[in-house]
């Protein structure tokens, strides 16, 4: 499967995407440049984490205006599948192609650690190959990822099953003390309601070799290779 | 024409800068804060026909742009002359 990853300026989890997607999964990855129009034939267009644009005004909402956005609106409209990472998620809801906002973490403080992630609906492209209520660990960094959305918004999402990975304990049970950044109801992961696009605080792309920690984070990406095929 | 646009933390959002701030007066000894937000000031410079004109540019680019509704809520004033 082709896979696209886009670099910004600030993008610094670009090249460790391609290299979780070539090296450790044998896939074909091209790098996309902000200022491409073309998404060079990838199915999956991945926006990776960083300070793009130097996180100037709010993160991710200058990046927005770069003219691959448009590109990427338009795939993302034709169903294409787009996941975004952490400042990518932030991306992405800035540019309304996802639901909700992302702000400064309750604590203040940038958080750099392991956390615990359940899967709340693994009937979408990029959670079917975990089972539902499975739990993931892997890593988060951020400084601004707790997320926020209107509760009438958040009502239907939860309805629809937009919520697709939550914070939790290690044994799996919701815990204020497990949320790391004070997410709305403990959300570190949505789809939009056509589950064509995705976005999540934690880094799957730096859970995929042992030699990182873990392996977890294969799980989304074989799910979105299941789902291509 | 200055524009000067002021970003805030929106009602009933958590605000979380705000709060360690308000804790850092009180620890000051400054009783009687009852609230701190902390925004963004943004000065714009636009060329506009009128009083009018600016504040119809400035807000298109709040909505825009300049602030996130989710979040934030802005407001603005035009300088004369």
């Amino acid at each position: 499967m082709k896979w696209g990853v886009v670099t910004f300026p600030g993008s610094l989890d670009d090249r460790d995407t391609l290299h979780a997607l070539r090296e450790v999964m044998g896939q074909e990855a091209v790098a996309l440049w902000h200022k491409d129009e073309s998404l060079g034939g990838a199915k999956c267009v991945v926006l990776p984490g960083g300070f793009s644009y130097g996180d100037y005004l709010r993160c991710g909402a200058i990046a927005r205006f770069s003219p691959i956005m448009r590109s990427i609106a338009q795939f993302a409209g034709d169903g294409g599948l787009v996941m975004g990472i952490c400042n990518g998620f932030q991306i992405l809801c800035e540019a309304h192609l996802l639901p909700g906002a992302l702000t400064r973490n309750r604590s203040l403080s940038f958080i750099c650690e392991r956390v615990t992630l359940r899967v709340e609906n693994s009937h979408t492209p990029f959670t079917r190959a975990a089972r539902q209520g499975e739990l993931l660990r892997l890593p988060i960094k951020h400084g601004e990822g707790l997320y926020v959305a209107p509760e009438d918004e958040l009502r239907q999402m939860e309805e629809r099953g937009q919520v697709l990975l939550r914070y939790v304990g290690a044994d799996g049970a919701l815990d204020e003390a497990a949320n790391p950044n004070g997410s709305t109801r403990a959300i570190a992961g949505v789809a939009n309601q056509r589950f064509n696009v995705f976005g999540l605080m934690p880094h799957p792309e730096h859970a995929t070799e042992p030699l990182l920690g873990g392996t977890d984070g294969l799980r989304i990406f074989q799910s979105i290779i299941e789902s291509a095929a | 024409m200055r524009v000067k646009v002021f970003v805030t933390p929106r009602q009933g959002i958590l605000d979380p800068q705000g709060r360690a701030v308000e804790h850092a007066l009180k620890s000051l000894g400054f009783d009687g804060v009852n609230g701190v937000h902390v925004g963004r000031y943004i000065v714009l410079d636009l060329q506009a026909a009128s009083a009018d004109e600016a504040r119809a540019a400035a807000r298109r680019m709040c909505d825009e742009l300049l602030a996130n509704p989710l979040i934030e809520d802005y407001r603005f004033e035009v300088e004369s002359g």
